[in-house]
């Protein structure tokens, strides 16, 4: 991979920051009860959307499960328009009918949010294969938990792709816990990529703390698909530092180990990084906060300002046509 | 016109709209080199190549969602069920994504996809093979389902259904493959959610889809000649409903018996049934009367096999009953 450029590396540290203080906004509008239902919060994994999706075209597609803001954010949605849908309101992304866990934005490509564990790695195999059928080169990437691969559709899905050659690259986020369960109480393979090696496809694993290491990983797999048509299965080792959702007690885990994994915190360990290499100074990363926060902010202010819903949007939408 | 059989009929739907449209495709299990497990895909692997008409392993859920995800980016999947019951096996692609990715993605993302293949009891397929699976689809908002009963309505259907920007449920028969009748010349739809009127009669509606069409239809022609006149609505497709023109003959008639081969308990005819009752109860003479397939699994044995499934005799003792 080319080495990249100041700019490229401050704009990866920016859509990291913009991915943590966007969630802890959520999080507080989720106390103040602006946000109802299910919250996944994306805190901790920031660099594995961050460095996959940097190093895609505008025009290829990504797909995610529930646990999508980070996504979307990354593949370039608008913070307004996601911060309004997950308060459920009229300038949403999706009009306020999908929420936090079904963010879909057609204009960047992105195929949405899926809340069935595993259901969208079909349909991301979906999007591939069309672009394979009709002669283009668009990719493909496919996000989902470590639980993911154990679901029927995970191997269905992966064998298909490897039978038919088709564009794209899966990245399973091991998070170390589905819900509540590690990921050995659910799978005695230790190593996920390994799974890959069934479909003879390249599986890897990557340090998902490590935005330059998931970018370089993903970036090689994404050429390989475009021009080669080759997928691939990536594992970015990851944590996620909040609950599964918001009302998760967190009695599956030990707060030390949670302090630990803190340590390794991807948004801190760019930022050394970057100031090491004497990319950025402190007054850098003093304005890229106020920036972040800016956006944040205006986010919110948009999604405060967004009607709710007309009530006859509740029939709307179920069909293109109603014949 | 000429007359063709079901099969033939869908084979030229599922021809036409290949030729004219290269965003259709059709992917299943056996569609191509085995040429269809009912040959309803005869000949397409040879005019279209494998590209287009594309053999998947046994694996609904995987390659039903490679159809919704291929249909959400632009192109127009029919996905073969080689017999409905294993949409079982997909009902999560089906249920959970198909239908709901529009809604869920305020109208951004549609899934223009036809899911086909035979359904209902056959010849003593036993419980797994014969289910009639409409009713578990029926309920779902966001699908489109159709149940075509005569090759015309086949032909024309299914090249509606392919045409169609909302992902459509279409279950033919095992049955119903071998029937002949007429389909008009030349490229012909039949509108989605448009009913007819198979057989026009005073005394009584029956309102009967696919196999039960023609079983209504018989027992019409043989009530006709002990002085009763059935009229037989099919409504061709269960949703949309056409419940206008149901409404239209129960007023007519007063009289409704409404037909399905699967078991009874929260079927098709439950929900018809009380549309009718919501819709024109004050001018029904007697309640709405369901002839339907009984409440357990389907058995394998000839005799309890026939006895599972609606029959003349119990047809024309609803239309009795509901006479008197």
């Amino acid at each position: 991979m080319q080495k990249l450029e100041r700019k490229e590396l401050v704009d990866l540290l920016r859509q990291m920051l913009l991915m943590r203080r966007f969630e802890e906004k959520c999080a507080e509008m989720y106390a103040m009860g602006k946000i109802g239902g299910f919250l996944h919060l994306y805190i901790g994994q920031e660099a594995v959307a961050t460095g996959a999706i940097s190093v895609l075209r505008p025009d290829d597609s990504v797909i995610a499960s529930y646990r999508e803001h980070g996504h979307a954010l990354a593949k370039g949605c608008d913070p307004g328009k996601i911060m309004a849908e997950l308060f459920g309101r009229a300038d949403g992304l999706c009009k306020g009918k999908g929420g936090s866990m079904h963010l879909f934005d057609k204009t960047r490509h992105f195929l949405g949010g899926h809340a069935i564990v595993a259901g969208q790695i079909p349909i991301g195999t979906g999007a591939a294969f069309a672009s394979q059928y009709e002669g283009k080169d668009q990719v493909t990437l496919c996000f989902f938990g470590d639980a993911a691969v154990n679901q029927g559709v995970f191997h269905e899905a992966l064998n298909l792709a490897a039978l038919w050659h088709l564009p794209i690259v899966y990245i399973c986020e091991n998070n170390r816990y589905g819900m509540g369960t590690a990921v050995e109480r659910a799978t005695p393979v230790k190593d996920l990529y390994q799974r890959a090696e069934a479909y003879g496809i390249p599986g890897e694993a990557v340090d998902g703390m490590d935005v330059l290491a998931v970018r370089e990983c993903v970036g090689a797999a994404v050429e390989r698909a475009r021009r080669e048509r080759i997928p691939s299965f990536i594992e970015a080792k990851t944590y996620r530092f909040r609950g599964h959702s918001m009302a998760d007690p967190g009695t599956y885990r030990t707060k030390e180990e949670v302090e630990r994994e803190k340590q390794r915190d991807p948004i801190v360990l760019f930022r050394n990084h970057l100031t090491a290499e004497a990319v950025i100074k402190e007054s850098d990363w003093k304005a890229l906060e106020k920036e972040v926060r800016t956006a944040v902010e205006e986010a919110v202010r948009y999604a405060d300002a967004s009607p709710e819903p007309p009530l006859d949007w509740l029939l709307t939408d179920v069909y293109v046509s109603e014949r | 016109m000429a007359i063709i059989t079901y099969r033939e009929a869908l084979n030229q739907a599922l021809r036409e709209e290949m030729r004219r449209d290269p965003r259709v495709f059709l992917m299943g299990e056996e569609v191509g080199l085995y040429q269809g497990a009912y040959k309803v895909s005869q000949g397409l692997l040879e005019e279209f190549g494998s590209k287009r008409v594309i053999d998947t392993p046994i694996s609904e859920a995987g390659f039903t969602g490679v159809g919704i995800g291929a249909a959400m980016v632009g192109l127009r999947p029919i996905v073969e069920m080689m017999t409905f019951n294993f949409a079982l096996v997909a009902i999560d692609q089906i249920v959970n994504q198909a239908a709901k990715i529009l809604y869920m993605s305020g109208g951004q993302y549609n899934v223009p996809m036809v899911i086909r293949g035979p359904g209902g009891p056959a010849h003593q397929l036993a419980a797994q093979h014969s289910q009639s699976m409409e009713s578990y689809f029926y309920h779902v908002p966001g699908l489109k389902i159709v149940r075509p009963g005569t090759p015309k309505d086949a032909k024309g259907l299914l090249k509606s259904a392919i045409r169609d920007d909302d992902p459509v449920i279409f279950i033919e028969s095992e049955l119903l493959y071998g029937t002949k009748g007429e389909v008009p010349d030349g490229d012909y739809t039949i509108p989605l959610g448009v009913g007819e009127i198979k057989r026009e009669g005073r005394d009584v509606t029956i309102v009967a889809y696919s196999t039960m069409l023609l079983l209504a239809l018989q027992t019409a022609e043989e009530l006709e000649k002990e002085g009763i006149s059935v009229e037989v609505v099919d409504p061709r497709t269960l949703r949309p409903l056409d419940t206008e023109l149901i409404m239209e003959s129960v007023k007519k008639t007063n009289r409704a018996i409404v037909m399905e081969s699967g078991a009874g308990f929260a079927g098709i005819g439950s929900g018809i049934g009380a549309i009718i009752s919501e819709q024109a109860f004050d001018y029904l003479d007697a309640p709405v009367e369901r002839v339907t397939g009984a409440n357990a699994p389907t058995p394998y044995a000839r005799n309890l096999e026939r006895a599972k499934i609606p029959s003349k005799e119990r047809l024309v003792a609803a239309v009795k009953k509901v006479l008197s």
